[in-house]
């Protein structure tokens, strides 16, 4: 008989290329996604030791981290930034790897243009060294995050040595109200489970609520089950999936598409596959929600407050402390009385197409506040001319929003897109840390749509009220 | 990669939980290009001031806790960013080791590639390093690959859990590319049987 695996299961199963005694097992790579920060000195090792780029054609390169979103064109003041960019073009053109660089109408954020070029696709083993990489997942895809030296692994061998993760079911019944999205659900979950509740876990998501959404949909919540500690979030592909993916640049065409789209109907988990672990929600139950804190994990729903210290457990007390006194906010505070300087609208976790369309539905019509300041910044060069080809960026603009070129932008403020001391932002990005968005920012992640209502109206409301022009 | 076998220092206690990747080494410091010379900006925001100043009431900078060289910290060191840059301000200013009882995946993973090593003990066994560290003048500690264990002078001492191919390479200080390459041929055949461009290559 044959023994019931789960789509991780398969997926790497069909990639061991060795298993040594002792050691952890040598998988392969099909994917290795490039950018300039996490790579300089993983070209440098290569370098020193004398090594060449395994699979040169398995790997891609964008710029995403540190670019400016000014309009392209204009110097980068930066000069460590522009450095950087220098010797990834450089280390690009050496080790012959496809670079889409700051001109390339495909540049945009690494985990945006996978997906979108279809370079990104059912199946697969994909890595990046970023954290991100989650992202890909949505596609019943393996992907993971690595650091600096494992990158170097990958571009000389094409493989990692793994340790083989857990599994994790994430099994989301019924289905999202409106104004409740994809990032609410993946806010939800972190909430319900905290920062480090997968660690150590490879999350599936399954469920009604989860095969509804769309590929959109599915990327933002497997982008955050990185904030949930998990090594790499998945859903198994399906018609959405292969819908989404046929046609695209570097799909697959003719026979060999065929043949992929016969092998990814297999990848699905066996209705009798075990995980290691299940974890169910009820989708009626969520709301839009809004980080009160300094982790993804610390929530509210819009209609709550602010927690009260003292009705946290223990352990969490300390934390919740530090993190309120560095969001300057008092516990008991209404959601919706905290008022914003900012909003940034962008990201490898929403700023896809469908991700602005929804803020622009929201912003259509209405004025920005004249306290805030806001920006949208598309994912990508594709996702910013399929936005103005449908008159979106018009829509932003009229509305007070500033629509910006692609890059990851304010979400890590590497570039010059950062908060000042003391501002505060509505982000749809996925880490609310200490300084992350700017040194002093103080940053409450939030969906598209609950991004752009709290633009417009000054501070956090909730969405599911809102008045459509 | 530098050998990691037994190693004795002072330990510095940090307080708190969940400190991220962006904590450790704040984001305005990662274009450089180099693995070198990251010490200086560790925990960058809260040892210094926005202006520069040095804040006085940071851990690292009580003179108890000078050339401490391993650190302490309460659960989910090292969440966030997947930035080996953690990795190598830690390290480049001095630490061997940091004790938590629990280590995101991809720091941890980090830690083993430049001879760093992450100790994984109970949340009771951090908590007693924890207090030792605060109470104790000249708190040091013991971490001993070879027997998995800590120890003080005190009389404590705990076991730590480590993937035994993690713990072979760190004895050795073995450079793991090296490893994989020696199953070139399995590579070779693997590529073949799944040329790039088909389904399940």
């Amino acid at each position: 008989m044959k023994i019931a695996r789960t789509l991780f299961e398969k997926i790497w199963d069909a990639h061991v290329v060795a298993t040594p005694a002792g050691r952890s097992p040598i998988i392969y790579i099909d994917l290795h996604l490039v950018h300039e920060v996490t790579s300089p000195q993983a070209f440098d090792g290569l370098r020193a030791a004398g090594r060449r780029v395994r699979q040169p054609l398995r790997t891609v390169a964008t710029v995403d981290h540190n670019i400016p979103t000014e309009p392209r064109g204009t110097p980068i003041t930066d000069l460590i930034a522009a450095k950087q960019i220098a010797v990834l073009q450089a280390n690009c053109k050496e080790f012959g790897i496809r670079l889409f660089d700051m001109d390339s109408p495909d540049q945009g954020i690494v985990h945006v243009i996978g997906p979108e070029l279809g370079i990104t696709q059912p199946g697969m083993t994909i890595v990046c060294g970023d954290s991100h990489t989650s992202t890909h997942g949505a596609f019943g895809s393996l992907a993971f995050g690595i650091g600096t030296s494992e990158v170097e692994h990958v571009l000389a061998t094409q493989c990692l040595a793994q340790q083989k993760p857990k599994t994790m079911k994430i099994d989301v019944r019924g289905k999202l109200a409106d104004g409740v999205t994809a990032k609410d659900l993946a806010l939800g979950i972190i909430g319900q489970m905290g920062t480090d509740g997968a660690t150590g876990y490879v999350i599936e998501y399954a469920g009604p609520a989860v095969r509804a959404l769309s590929m959109e949909g599915r990327m933002t919540l497997c982008n955050m089950s990185i904030e949930a500690g998990a090594r790499a979030g998945m859903v198994a592909p399906d018609e959405t999936t292969i819908g989404y993916v046929k046609g695209r640049k570097f799909a697959p065409k003719g026979a060999d598409w065929e043949k992929a789209v016969t092998y990814w109907r297999s990848l699905p988990s066996d209705a009798d596959a075990t995980f290691d672990n299940v974890v169910e929600i009820d989708a009626a139950q969520l709301c839009p929600f809004v980080t009160w804190g300094t982790n993804p994990g610390m929530v509210a729903p819009v209609t709550g407050r602010v927690p009260e210290i003292k009705a946290l457990e223990d352990s969490e007390r300390r934390a919740a402390e530090l993190a309120l006194q560095y969001m300057a906010l008092e516990p008991g505070k209404r959601i919706e009385d905290i008022a914003v300087d900012r909003v940034f609208i962008g990201s490898c976790t929403n700023s896809r197409i469908e991700d602005l369309r929804a803020a622009a539905r929201v912003a259509r019509g209405h004025r920005v506040s004249s306290n805030v300041r806001a920006m949208v910044v598309p994912g990508s060069q594709a996702v910013k001319r399929a936005a103005e080809q449908e008159g979106l960026h018009k829509v932003f603009q009229d509305a007070g929003f500033e629509w910006r070129e692609s890059g990851c932008s304010m979400c890590l403020g590497m570039n010059p897109d950062i908060l000042q001391p003391g501002e505060r932002c509505a982000s749809t990005s996925n880490r609310n840390f200490e300084g992350r968005q700017g040194r002093g920012g103080r940053t409450h992640l939030v969906s598209p749509m609950m991004a752009a209502a709290a633009a417009i109206a000054g501070h956090f409301t909730d969405i599911r009220n809102w008045k459509y022009q | 990669m530098k050998p990691f076998t037994v190693h004795r220092g002072r330990v510095a206690p940090l307080d708190r939980v969940n400190v991220d990747t962006d904590q450790i080494i704040p984001k305005q410091f990662l274009k450089r290009i180099e693995k070198t010379g990251f010490g200086q900006f560790v925990f960058n925001d809260w040892r210094f001031g926005a202006d520069g100043t040095r804040n006085p009431d940071f851990v690292l900078h009580d003179p108890r806790y000078e050339g401490a060289t391993v650190l302490v910290a309460r659960k989910n060191f090292g969440c966030g960013s997947s930035r080996e840059h953690a990795v190598w301000a830690l390290a480049d200013f001095g630490f061997r080791a940091v004790i938590s009882s629990s280590f995101a995946d991809i720091f941890a993973n980090n830690s083993t590639k430049n001879g760093f090593l992450t100790v994984r003990l109970t949340d009771d066994e951090v908590a007693t390093v924890m207090k030792r560290a605060q109470d104790i003048d000249e708190y040091w500690l013991s971490i001993d690959l070879e027997k998995c264990e800590v120890r003080d002078d005190q009389g404590f001492s705990a076991k730590f859990p480590v993937d035994e191919f993690v713990r072979h390479c760190l004895l050795n200080g073995l450079d793991d590319i090296g490893l994989t390459l020696q199953y070139d041929a399995d590579i070779a055949a693997y590529e073949k049987e799944h040329p790039l461009g088909t389904a399940s290559g």
